[in-house]
């Protein structure tokens, strides 16, 4: 279906004006909508939370709109402060030997389930062992790997037991790795390494997640489940910082349509909406500015190059000509417009720590950009007479079709004739995979905030090598930075590797990925961040608003 | 009638077997797979995922297990809602779409067919031309139009129903989507019946009815409605199957929990198991349905008899 019609723009506009002559309509609540709305003095909270779970077991969970609901209900031994950084969750300090191998985690005292049974460390061993055994199929996986034993548990070759994780005491919680890692806190902190409540598991199997069954660790327990309806959470009062959580109730609608949304946002139905129409933008900019939230997030969109033998990109100055001659800014401002950041790199600004890398021409005017690409273009044997034919290939979605459009444009005057074809999302990424493209859209949103987590899917093993780029240089970067305990001395080797993938033209990056929320200003502890995590424990409603 | 009855349903389970395994084996011929993603997983951890679905077996394997789990109805688990068994996800959705769908029905009926029935006998009249030029507009103007539109002005502008929700299908969550689900039905039915009913009122026994100095109402009411009403029954049995089923449109933009989405959301996931689910369910739908249609056929024509 078409989320963005000609005729649904036109009702946006003509309801822009009604509103403007309407002002209270917006407010004033029918009494049909009084079986809905919340009371003033409860602390009711409902978002529109995008899709529908694909499950509530956080091991299996990967989009933002099912981890936001388990991180709600799981605490992991590190969690997130309401700007996103890491701090104790029910570990309440860890430390590491010198040599960054040997790991202790120490939870804090007297934690408790939701149903009253102690949570201990044999629940943090249990839940890392159950995510890593094949049977699980963990998507993140290779993210534990720096764990002693890891790869040969995922892969069946050795009992779970193996794993490099004990708990000599109920509080206390050792890690083994095989090399040091400066991702581990990060990888600890997502909500599908949380402890998990063995007892319940091993009770009710794959129902575990009902509400009926369901026994948590956050700040939340599951009330309701009602699929494509709605999931409600109500406090769970043995949460170890129960006493500062104000909510009563938070309502998760899964509304996939952002226009759907708007329009619960503004019937005052929804107090948050996570998404927003882009067609809308300009709109909500003007009527909704207190509720529009614009912030980066960890997520790069750009084209690959085919750099296998026989694919006309795998000359690389043609690479560079196509990389010089496309302008960022006109896509970020013109076409989208949402203050997407034009990106001269790889890896997304948001990333703070991160060195960043550049492309070497990044401050040149546009005419010598132009000058030195048709040059390029010249010295591969190609002109406006001699034209070279590419394919870009897009999965299907209006946005990218302009942007390939845009693209096409752009390099027509270096003598490139460009074809679109679009397939569906699945088709594509995996002819994308298999190599059966010349030039190909991509986007990559972070699991971790750690450039590694980008730079890692140009390695030559790697099954997201779109490009298949093999280049022991590259290789030899990106294994260091996975076993370099030193936090300088990594940032230097994923510099250098992001600066490899801009000199040698491997990508052609486009933008760093913004996402907009609208939240009501009646809300109070909810802070933008670049991974996009809203903890429910942190927010509350001004009810007197 | 029981006999033909009883005949049909037994028909019904070869038809069935050729729909489900066209469907399963066109779905696993289609390029791309339940796990193909930005991120493509590491060997290991496709072929961990691989084997939990069974996917690893041969293809033949695959398809006579899936007939051995459904011959005991199990449906198997969905690949993208993991916590559920697609029959759960049926039965779950469906009481929702079927409440909202016969809604629809009935009111498409109870609107439609009057407003047919008054543009045929007022045929060429200003009536007749408002009746099929608003009609050939609610054909026209596609439901992801209308539906947005109505949410708007009476759920946000006007405040007067909820702009979406489900509310365990309260009348005023269920109002604006019963309208926009039904506004093209009525259209259909409106232009089935007026070109019926002009085709009935021109035949023998009505003009014999005529003849006999009966009222022009009497006449329509008691002579023409019923033979009039077949395009329309007929007509029937795919639209409420298609319509009870639900339509991803309305629920997206209404939020409600039905099982339109599952028919397109399934198949872009490459949700094997939901994709079978929902086409088992639609077609036994079908077929049942359509036998409701054939047997309805028998009280409104005298002419048609199942006495075998």
């Amino acid at each position: 279906m078409s989320p963005t019609s000609p005729m649904q723009c036109a009702a946006s506009l003509s309801a822009g004006l009604l509103l403007s002559v309407l002002p209270l309509s917006l407010g004033a609540s029918g009494s049909a909508m009084a079986a809905e709305s919340t009371s003033q003095s409860e602390q009711i909270l409902r978002i529109a939370n995008g899709a529908e779970p694909g499950s509530l077991d956080p091991q299996q969970t990967n989009g933002t709109w099912e981890t936001r609901i388990t991180r709600d209900l799981f605490e992991p031994l590190i969690a997130y402060s309401a700007d996103g950084k890491l701090i104790p969750g029910l570990a309440e300090r860890w430390e590491s030997s010198a040599d960054g191998v040997s790991w202790t985690f120490h939870l804090r005292e007297g934690l408790e389930w939701s149903d009253g049974t102690p949570l201990t460390a044999e629940d943090a061993v249990f839940a890392l062992r159950r995510l890593l055994t094949p049977a699980t199929a963990a998507h993140n996986a290779t993210l534990y790997y720096p764990i002693v034993n890891t790869r040969a548990v995922n892969t069946g070759a050795l009992a779970p037991e193996q794993l490099g994780v004990a708990a000599p005491d109920a509080q206390t919680l050792t890690i083994t790795l095989s090399h040091p890692s400066a991702t581990l806190e990060q990888t600890l902190a997502m909500s599908e390494a949380a402890p998990l409540p063995r007892h319940v598991i091993t009770a009710n199997g794959a129902d575990w997640t009902r509400p009926a069954n369901m026994v948590t660790s956050g700040a939340f327990v599951l009330n309701e489940w009602t699929p494509q309806s709605h999931i409600t959470l109500t406090p769970n009062a043995r949460y170890h910082a129960a006493d500062t959580v104000a909510l009563d109730e938070v309502v998760y609608l899964p509304i996939e349509e952002s226009h759907a949304a708007l329009n619960r946002f503004r019937a005052s139905e929804v107090e948050i909406a996570y998404g927003v129409p882009a067609s809308h933008y300009t709109w909500i900019q003007d009527n909704l500015a207190a509720a529009l939230h614009t912030y980066p997030i960890l997520g790069e969109y750009f084209y690959v190059f085919n750099l296998r033998e026989g694919s006309p990109v795998a000359d690389q100055r043609i690479r560079r000509a196509l990389n010089l001659a496309t302008r960022r800014e006109v896509i970020t401002e013109r076409i989208l417009g949402m203050g997407q950041i034009p990106s001269w790199h790889f890896v997304p600004r948001a990333l703070g720590e991160h060195q960043g890398a550049r492309f070497d021409f990044a401050d040149w005017s546009m005419d010598r950009r132009m000058a030195k690409a048709r040059e390029l273009m010249a010295d591969a044997g190609y002109g406006p007479e001699t034209p070279l034919e590419l394919t870009l290939r897009y999965n299907t979605l209006e946005d990218h079709k302009k942007i390939a459009v845009a693209l096409g444009a752009m390099w027509k005057p270096l003598g490139v004739k460009v074809t679109l074809t679009n397939t569906e999302a699945a088709v594509h990424y995996r002819d994308l995979a298999l190599g059966d493209f010349e030039v190909g859209r991509y986007g990559m949103i972070a699991t971790i905030a750690d450039a590694y987590d980008f730079l890692n899917a140009f390695s030559s093993d790697n099954t997201s090598n779109a490009p298949g780029l093999s280049s022991p240089t590259y290789d030899a970067l990106i294994e260091a930075a996975a076993r370099e305990g030193d936090v300088g001395t990594r940032q230097r080797q994923l510099h250098d590797a992001e600066q490899y993938l801009l000199d040698n033209d491997v990508v052609l990056p486009l933008y760093d990925y913004v996402t907009s929320s609208l939240v009501d200003p009646a809300i109070s502890g909810w802070a933008p961040n670049a991974l996009d995590v809203h903890p429910s424990r942190y927010l509350q409603l001004d009810t007197s608003h | 009638m029981l006999s033909y009855t009883l005949k049909r349903l037994l028909q019904a389970i070869p038809t069935l077997l050729v729909v489900i395994t066209l469907s399963f084996f066109l779905m696993r011929v289609a390029p791309g797979g339940p796990f193909d993603g930005e991120r493509r997983l590491p060997p290991e951890i496709e072929q961990n995922l691989r084997a939990a679905y069974h996917l690893d077996e041969p293809l033949p394997m695959q398809y006579l297990r899936y007939l051995g789990d459904l011959v005991q109805g199990d449906l198997g688990p969905s690949f993208k809602y993991k916590d559920f068994d697609v029959s759960e996800l049926i039965s779950q959705g469906f009481p929702a779409s079927l409440e909202l769908g016969m809604w629809a029905i009935l009111a498409a009926l109870l609107i439609g067919v009057p407003l047919g029935v008054i543009a045929a006998i007022r045929r060429n009249s200003t009536a007749d031309y408002v009746v099929m030029s608003t009609a050939l507009a609610g054909i026209a103007v596609p439901n992801f139009v209308i539906a947005p539109l109505l949410a708007l002005v009476f759920g946000v502008l006007l405040g007067w129903l909820p702009a979406g929700g489900w509310n365990g299908g309260a009348w005023q969550n269920l109002l604006l989507p019963v309208v926009a689900l039904s506004i093209q039905q009525i259209a259909y039915i409106a232009r089935m019946m007026r070109a019926s009913m002009i085709e009935v009122l021109g035949s023998h026994y009505i003009r014999t009815a005529r003849a006999k100095g009966l009222s022009e109402w009497k006449v329509i009411l008691r002579h023409a409605l019923r033979p009039a009403m077949l395009p329309v029954v007929s007509y029937l049995g795919p639209a409420i199957a298609g319509i009870i089923t639900g339509s991803v449109v309305i629920e997206q933009i209404f939020g409600i929990p039905g099982i339109g989405r599952y028919f397109v959301q399934g198949a872009l996931n490459r949700d094997y198991t939901l994709v079978m689910g929902t086409v088992v369910f639609y077609g036994a739908l079908i077929l049942l349905l359509n036998l409701i249609v054939d047997l309805l056929y028998s009280m409104l024509d005298p002419q048609i008899r199942y006495d075998d």
